[in-house]
């Protein structure tokens, strides 16, 4: 449900992005999203077709998400594992005392854009 | 033409939580966000927890609804400050509505900020608000089963309250499931069965809190 939220903050964060490289249209954008926060593929781009598709520099845009894994650190062995959102256990040493490395990111990482014809 | 960006995606509610952290950390406040669902008894927790904890440290409470001011209405009525925000319709509190919201509170003589956010097991955890810690209470009606179904809230808790333990034998609540799945989200955290209304537990639970408010 806060995904209209968060996309309103990514379509601000690469229209000013695209304006200032001088772009006339915005093609593209790619964001990492960690599988252990809330925010859902599915209902980003449904949030990002609602926000693009009345502004014609950003009609037609695609929404690229990548989800990443979540991974963990072990601080009692230092095994570094992948896992799923449910289980955090260290798989080596049973250990609980881990830290989440990755799994809780959401970043824009970059856009397509047009330029115009020089 | 292809434009690297990088960018946080909540970067202005991040950087925004970063200071009010900050300001937080100087007037040596313990800021505490309260998740859970309506119907939890986030207010009854937050009253006993007051009860316990008002001759030690002095407290305020910023309410989050989508509307009305029922809850700050009950905080005050004990003598404690309470801000309410109204989200208006938005399913969790991110950091410039805390930042307006202690605006009005006396920072310098306060000790601890309780916020209780919008009933929602999902929006909330993923909007830092520059608190130190993020408790998420679970009332036994609701079940053993929901650190299943929405294991977000209870990986992001420093703590996890079990509340309306009273009512357990009504509503056939299997502790061993909900402590073992906790458990596995969260192995860190510890678990605090209480009942706010009959103050069974809060003891334990306050206790904690009064230890992370020193340390901080």
């Amino acid at each position: 449900m806060h995904e209209l939220g968060i996309m309103t903050g990514v379509v601000d964060s690469v229209k000013a992005a695209a304006l200032e490289a001088g772009a006339t249209r915005l093609l593209k954008v790619s964001l990492s999203v960690g599988e252990m926060t809330e925010a859902v593929d599915t209902a980003l781009q449904f949030a990002f077709e609602a926000l693009t598709d009345d502004d014609p520099f950003t009609k037609g845009a695609q929404l690229e998400v990548k989800m990443i894994r979540p991974c963990s650190r072990c601080l009692e062995c230092g095994a570094e594992y992948e896992h799923d959102r449910f289980s955090m256990f260290c798989p080596e040493c049973d250990g609980f005392v881990t830290e989440l490395i990755a799994g809780r990111e959401m970043q824009i990482d970059s856009i397509e854009v047009d330029l115009p014809e020089e | 033409m292809h434009i690297d960006m990088k960018q946080p995606i909540l970067a202005k509610n991040d950087s925004l939580a970063a200071q009010l952290r900050a300001r937080f950390a100087e007037n040596h406040v313990f800021v505490l966000d309260i998740l859970a669902s309506p119907g939890s008894g986030k207010t009854s927790t937050i009253l006993a927890t007051i009860d316990a904890l008002r001759d030690e440290f002095n407290i305020a409470v910023i309410e989050g609804d989508i509307a009305s001011s029922v809850d700050a209405e009950k905080i005050k009525a004990q003598g404690i400050p309470a801000v309410q925000i109204n989200t208006g319709g938005a399913c969790h509190l991110e950091s410039a509505m805390i930042k307006r919201a202690i605006d009005v509170l006396d920072l310098e003589r306060l000790d601890l900020i309780i916020i209780e956010n919008v009933g929602n097991l999902v929006c909330p955890t993923d909007f830092d608000l520059g608190e130190n810690a993020k408790v998420m209470i679970l009332s036994v009606p609701e079940g053993d089963d929901k650190p299943l179904k929405y294991p977000g809230v209870f990986q992001i808790a420093e703590a996890v309250i079990l509340n309306k333990v009273d009512t357990m034998p009504v509503f056939n609540f299997n502790n061993e499931a909900f402590v073992e799945s906790v458990t596995r989200l969260n192995p860190q955290a510890p678990i605090f069965p209480i009942s706010a209304t009959t103050g069974q537990g809060v003891e334990e639970w306050t206790n904690w809190l009064a230890d992370q408010i020193r340390k901080a």
